[in-house]
């Protein structure tokens, strides 16, 4: 029965149990990444319980409303040598970090408690949340609702249910002003805006070529008057709606007792977690996610949505492959198809090769230097010499990040594509070539649908690639926050030379450039997830291209 | 070994074997391509010796010969298949027509077109069947649709494929059989009209069913078109050639009619191979 360790090892099976310890490793390594910014980033959004309680100071004892955001053990060493009191026999304390909202009114947003020093925790159902435009959440208790600075419910008088009730329409009714606001401003007034800016190039340009005559220019004004016009017209029910729109607003009282007025059009969102059913959470939860991937960011990016961020990244990345593609095939077709197989060839794959290795910010750098300053430049000056000395293409933009990233990943595809080449059976080639075809009806017919497989492959890798990348965008067009899109209603459509957003940098920027790092902590971890997610979505669909051309292609058995 | 017996027998009955027309001459024959003093070079290695030949009209032309002998090679020239060897140089003449065909100036593209060929390999594209036929008239640049169906009917039906496929011309290619493909690649060729079919050992990776079909095919094909085929089994050639060329080292040995070279054959050379004596 005995084995020899000699024969254990002549049958493999250490080795297999080492592939499968590997294979192991990496699927939990994978799982863990995934999970770990999962549930960090997921979580935020739950609608978490307010609790109430009484702090035991040295001296006094304050009170604190909040949520329990994280805990942390300290040793008592370290909390006695910052002055904390604590029995001689405790080893350790459990220290509790409680978002507290208010910062408009305490300055801070989160402290630190031990929890031994809590008392009295409870969790009343009056308490309520409010998510807020600016100053972060606030907790506290609704007192009073006002109406153009009159009470029209008060504490004493209403029923507390009734008043909540009556606060929550009011909300509603402001965010639905809002929503009218933002349509005409991001709407109608920004096509005004492009209008006059258009305006304003074709009068420059007039003048530049000395082509003004009094007739144009009269045109011009005449439109211009009539932009105006509209513009003025959209600017009084503009007031009307900001009047309207701040009408009501609340008293609320804070944790310490001070009662705040808080005007409705700041508020985005009002809730009592304490008073939630399940049901009501879980609602609460899928809008909060809604919320996040389909809206703009607020203060700073460390509040609202990333949904700017999520298209800038998937726009860039596509246009990246639509440009990666056609240069990254062509130079593959000459240097496998055309190009005599030599030294000078050699040369060329080993610098393509290495060029797959150069860090990314390298490319970055080149980018901004070549691409920007140098072509963007001179195709301002070319093309866009009305706008001048404003530069349009001479900037980072949505172009020149694009084709930083095709330059970046460019190596992958003619490397992939090569490879897809040089499996082309010779006798497919032969048979179109004997049917009186040319070589580059041959390439185009025959060889290069046969190898469009390969090149998904080469696109995946790109992609992948492309999608991760942070470093060289910050150098070519990523913004922090970008006015608008870069792909809207507004002739012609797609604006290359815009600056974007994107979730690799947002990730950067909300983690470590964000004024509240507490507060965006949960979203770096939210987006890195949706980062995540997004590339995933990328790649699928670029493999399940591939699959479908592989299908259609399949080589011949052979 | 058949072959051996064949010989042993040839007196008696060898013409069973054979099924080329008799009487064949060569001075009565139109000639469709001629080659003159034909060398040809891998390299610093010379793979023909001046080679002499006249291919004869509407008949099909056989190449015999052990593996390396150049018989592949010598057909590769016909429609210059070799320029897409680096290494390959050539000096000689192959006239098509009173046309040097490796003058300069020469289309290359539209001699291939007129001197067709067909592969030992089938080399379907991955396309759908319709489309491996009509390939051919695309690259010529014909749009018109219905000119296009006819011919890809007439080819698929010369080629004695259009009742298995006529259903399902739409689908791939490639989920033909090896015999079936074959034929489609010869219809595919067929169906650009040359003037010339060169087939490279077309049924050697082939099984017998398959192989009589496309035997039966060169029959009925050489009242269109000029056939010229390689083949490494001698009773293929025995069964489908009017005329046989048996080659060796580069040389080619002996050129005549079928029923001569396998019945009587001049050189020694030639009947030694023919008796099974190598090769």
């Amino acid at each position: 029965m005995r084995i020899g360790i000699k024969q254990w090892f002549a049958s493999g099976l250490p080795w297999i149990w080492l592939n499968g310890a590997a294979v192991s490793i990496n699927v939990i390594m994978v799982v863990g990444v995934l999970a770990l910014i999962a549930v960090r980033g997921l979580g935020h959004f739950w609608p978490a319980p307010i609790l109430q309680a009484h702090v035991q100071g040295q001296q006094q004892i304050t009170s604190l409303i909040g949520s329990i955001v994280d805990d942390e053990l300290v040793s008592a060493e370290q909390l006695r040598g910052s002055g904390v009191v604590l029995p001689a026999s405790q080893e350790s304390a459990k220290r509790l970090l409680i978002k507290t909202g208010n910062r408009d009114v305490t300055r801070a947003d989160f402290v630190w408690v031990l929890e031994q020093s809590l008392r009295q925790i409870t969790y009343p159902q009056e308490l309520m949340a409010l998510e807020r435009r600016e100053w972060g959440n606030f907790y506290g208790r609704l007192v009073a609702i006002k109406q153009a600075g009159t009470v029209v419910a008060d504490q004493g008088k209403q029923a507390d249910q009734e008043m909540w009730q009556l606060m929550q329409e009011r909300v509603q009714r402001s965010l639905n002003i809002y929503d009218d606001i933002q349509a005409i401003e991001k709407g109608a007034i920004g096509e005004i805006n492009h209008g006059m800016e258009r305006l304003r190039l074709k009068h420059r340009s007039l003048e530049l070529e000395n082509q003004l005559t009094p007739l144009l220019q009269a045109e011009l004004e005449a439109e211009r008057r009539q932009l105006d016009r509209r513009y003025t017209g959209l600017q009084q029910r503009l007031i009307d709606l900001y009047a309207a729109f701040e009408r009501d607003s609340m008293i609320a009282e804070t944790m310490s007792g001070t009662q705040i007025e808080i005007n409705l059009s700041k508020v985005v969102r009002a809730y009592r977690p304490n008073a939630m059913t399940s049901m009501a959470k879980v609602n609460f939860y899928m809008s909060k996610i809604w919320e996040f991937v389909s809206t703009e960011p607020r203060e700073a990016n460390t509040e609202g949505g990333v949904f700017p961020a999520i298209f800038g990244t998937v726009l860039m990345v596509l246009l990246m492959s639509v440009m990666v593609t056609p240069i990254g095939v062509v130079a593959a077709v000459y240097l496998r198809e055309y190009a005599k197989q030599g030294l000078v060839t050699r040369i060329i794959r080993i610098a393509v090769n290495n060029l797959a290795g150069v860090p990314s910010i390298v490319y970055g750098v080149f980018g901004l230097g070549f691409f920007i300053y140098f072509l963007g430049g001179n195709i301002d000056e070319l093309f866009f010499a009305a706008a001048a000395p404003a530069p349009t293409f001479g900037t980072p933009g949505l172009l020149w990040a694009s084709l930083t990233l095709a330059l970046l990943t460019v190596p992958v595809v003619i490397v992939a594509t090569e490879e897809g080449l040089s499996r082309i059976p010779r006798a497919v080639r032969e048979g179109s070539l004997a049917l009186g075809a040319t070589k580059s009806e041959t390439l185009w017919r025959v060889v290069l649908p046969m190898a469009s497989p390969a090149i998904m492959t080469g696109v995946i890798l790109a992609v992948a690639r492309a999608a991760g990348e942070v470093a060289p965008l910050m150098l070519v067009g990523v913004v922090k926050l970008a006015p608008s899109l870069p792909l809207d209603g507004n002739y012609p459509y797609l604006h290359l030379d815009q600056k974007f957003m994107h979730l690799g940098f947002h990730i950067y920027d909300v983690g470590f450039q964000s004024p509240n790092v507490e507060a965006a902590r949960p979203l770096v971890y939210a987006t890195a997830f949706l980062l995540v997610l997004v590339i995933a979505l990328l790649n699928l669909s670029a493999v399940a291209i591939r699959n479908r051309l592989r299908e259609k292609y399949k080589a011949l058995e052979s | 070994m058949r072959v051996n017996m064949m010989h042993a027998e040839h007196k008696t009955n060898f013409s069973l074997a054979i099924n080329a027309p008799q009487g064949l001459r060569m001075e009565q024959e139109r000639i469709a391509v001629e080659v003159n003093g034909l060398n040809l070079y891998y390299g610093g290695k010379r793979a023909l010796n001046s080679v002499n030949m006249q291919i004869p009209r509407n008949r099909v032309t056989a190449f015999i010969g052990p593996s390396g002998c150049g018989k592949s090679t010598l057909l590769r020239c016909f429609n210059r298949m070799n320029d897409l060897v680096d290494s390959c140089s050539i000096d000689g003449q192959i006239t098509l027509d009173k046309e040097n065909i490796y003058a300069k100036g020469v289309d290359v593209a539209e001699l291939r077109r007129r001197v067709g060929m067909v592969f030992q390999k089938p080399n379907p594209f991955p396309k759908s069947i319709f489309e491996n036929v009509a390939y051919g008239l695309r690259i010529q640049g014909i749009k018109k649709k219905r000119l296009i169906c006819e011919t890809v009917e007439w080819a698929l039906k010369s080629a004695a494929l259009w009742d298995e496929v006529k259903d399902r011309l739409h689908e791939s290619a490639l989920g033909m059989s090896g015999g079936q493909q074959q034929r489609l690649v010869i219809a595919r060729t067929i169906a650009v009209k040359p003037e010339i079919l060169l087939l490279d050992e077309p049924a050697s990776s082939l099984d017998p069913i398959s192989t009589l079909k496309i035997e039966e095919l060169i029959h009925e094909l050489k009242k269109d078109f000029t056939i010229v085929i390689v083949t490494h089994n001698m009773q293929q050639a025995a069964r489908v050639s009017d005329y046989t060329a048996f080659m060796y080292m580069g040389d080619l040995i002996e050129f005549g009619t079928t029923d001569q070279l396998f019945t009587n054959p001049v050189q020694k050379q030639t009947e030694d191979y023919i008796t099974g004596r190598y090769g």
